[in-house]
């Protein structure tokens, strides 16, 4: 089954790492990312810019509306994701357990809806 | 024979499988799908072919293989009937497994009994705890959401919309169908023993034994608890939970006088008590404890049986009850154990040592709304002279109490004494 892990973190906490602590933390991630390619489970991953750069976007009366920032403010924000290929949810508990975020922030795990 | 017999034969024979081999008959088809509400559908659906064709055919040699046969056929035929493209190789898939498995005419013990990873499945940490117990209830035994409902004080349709969004989940969300691996045992067990004693404390909550729905709901809890004492012999936290059950079980009736009155275990007539119960428990007891691990269940069948002993030699045994409740309090840390420690404490030390050791009110915020903490701190104030105090912790207890025989006691006792004018 695929899922998709969602890492939520406090994103303003980066930059107010040394040079040295973000080397650390984002090669973590890399570590992260390679054990999951060795195991065969990974489908794809991306790191995302901060909120701060995102756009939402709805249509409310016909007319498309365009607001700055994020859909939900939230005190943890979606800093990437992990798409893996696993045989179950205890599989992909397992993973989300290994990932760094879930020691600084919060790891959602979903199942991908297949079509 | 005419076809009125034959049709009382048939349901006789359905109700007898539906009763042996109900949860291993779903555990076996959700097993190879995943989908738990698609399993029961097609085994009701099997149990209501079984019941028009058995009076006219006669009933099949193995009933179990016949039921699995035809329930493998509807998963089959409801998954072709949803039409979706995406559902070709799920279905290859389904039908491969189920067939697989020789489900050829064969006794119920060829089937391969796949409860106990049922069990692990409805108490997976990814599904809400609370639906944990009623999930096992229904899935593993058969009961309808009706009576689940009246057992946990719900309504029947909040019931069954819980268990179905659970259903949903543990399909959606591919928890697997396994019992878990050793490192992860222990911790996971242990949620589905909490499970197995929510429904059996939920069967307890009607004390009177007035409410049918809610005493079978004990007599199903146990039948679960050995269930999994017999999938998993050398665990002994699941000994302890069956020898807990076990001693709860052997005084049921003492608890209640032959007015209806509650009576309290110190009140209580040993000779009424279940001796064969208690030996088994007892047994079990002594098996845990020789696998050398302990935990809460084995923590809390020990001092019913300290209890039991107690009043069966007269010993005084209150230094190692208090003991054992140290013991319990160190790996719980609940107030409910704190509560019941501090009443040991009464009989071990005194009545103002007791009331110092009482959970603090502002530990836990639902201290204030539990009945048996009120009825404790009340006993203990009498205990200690303090009648005015104990008057009014009486009176919150009674008022937060939901069996009409205990509010009586406590209303007794709270008249018993001395009467203190309002106020003084």
């Amino acid at each position: 089954m695929k899922y998709i892990l969602m890492a939520y973190v406090n994103e303003g906490a980066w930059p107010k790492m040394t040079k040295a602590e973000q080397e650390q933390g984002a090669a973590a991630y890399m570590a992260y990312g390679e054990a999951l390619k060795k195991a065969g489970a990974l489908v794809g991953s991306n790191r995302l810019q901060p909120t701060a750069a995102a756009t939402t976007v709805r249509i409310a009366n016909g007319k498309s509306q365009v607001l700055d920032g994020p859909y939900v403010d939230s005190k943890e924000q979606l800093g990437g994701y992990f798409l893996i290929d696993v045989p179950d949810l205890d599989a992909a508990i397992s993973w989300a357990s290994r990932c760094p975020a879930a020691g600084h922030g919060a790891v959602e795990v979903r199942p991908i809806w297949e079509m | 024979m005419n076809s009125r017999e034959g049709d009382e034969q048939a349901r006789t024979t359905a109700e007898a499988v539906a009763r042996r081999s109900y949860g291993k008959l779903i555990a076996f088809l959700a097993a190879r799908t995943g989908d738990v509400a698609a399993a029961e559908d097609a085994l009701s659906e099997a149990f209501a072919v079984a019941l028009a064709d058995w009076p006219r055919k006669g009933s099949p040699a193995s009933p179990e293989a016949w039921l699995l046969t035809v329930a493998r056929r509807k998963i089959i035929d409801a998954y072709r009937g949803q039409r979706r493209h995406e559902i070709v190789g799920e279905e290859l898939q389904v039908t491969e497994g189920l067939g697989a498995a020789a489900i050829a005419a064969e006794g119920p013990n060829q089937i391969p009994d796949q409860r106990l990873a049922l069990m692990f499945v409805c108490s997976h940490p990814a599904i809400e705890a609370g639906i944990r117990a009623p999930l096992i209830l229904q899935v593993i035994l058969g009961l309808d959401a009706k009576a689940i409902a009246s057992a946990f004080l719900m309504s029947p349709a909040a019931m069954s919309k819980r268990l179905v969004r659970a259903k949903e989940k543990i399909r959606q969300a591919g928890i697997p169908f396994r019992v878990p691996e050793r490192e992860e045992l222990p911790s996971r067990l242990d949620a589905v023993l909490d499970a197995v004693y929510a429904a059996f404390a939920e069967g307890w909550t009607d004390p009177a034994g007035t409410d049918v729905a809610r005493r079978d709901l004990t007599e199903e809890a146990m039948f679960l608890a050995q269930l999994v004492t017999e999938l998993l012999p050398e665990e002994p936290e699941a000994l302890g939970l069956l020898a807990l059950m076990l001693h709860a079980e052997a005084r049921r009736r003492a608890r209640r006088g032959g007015d209806g009155e509650y009576v309290p275990l110190a009140e209580q007539d040993p000779a009424s008590w279940d001796l064969r119960m208690i030996e088994e428990a007892e047994a079990l007891l002594r098996r845990a404890s020789a696998l050398g691990v302990i935990g809460r269940y084995q923590l809390e069948g020990a001092l019913q049986s300290a209890h039991v002993d107690r009043y069966r030699t007269g010993r005084a045994n209150w230094a190692e009850v208090v003991r054992l409740y140290d013991a319990l309090l160190a790996l719980s840390g609940s107030p409910v154990v704190a509560i019941n420690r501090a009443l040991a404490v009464a009989e071990l030390q005194s009545a103002r040592d007791a009331l110092r050791a009482m959970p603090e009110l502002s530990s836990d915020a639902r201290l204030a709304e539990y009945q048996p903490y009120w009825a404790a701190r009340a006993e203990l104030l009498v205990k200690a002279g303090e009648k005015e105090e104990a008057r009014r912790a009486y009176e919150i207890a009674i008022g937060l109490e939901r069996d009409p025989a205990v509010r009586r006691f406590l209303q007794k006792r709270q008249s018993a004494l001395a009467s203190v004018a309002e106020g003084e």
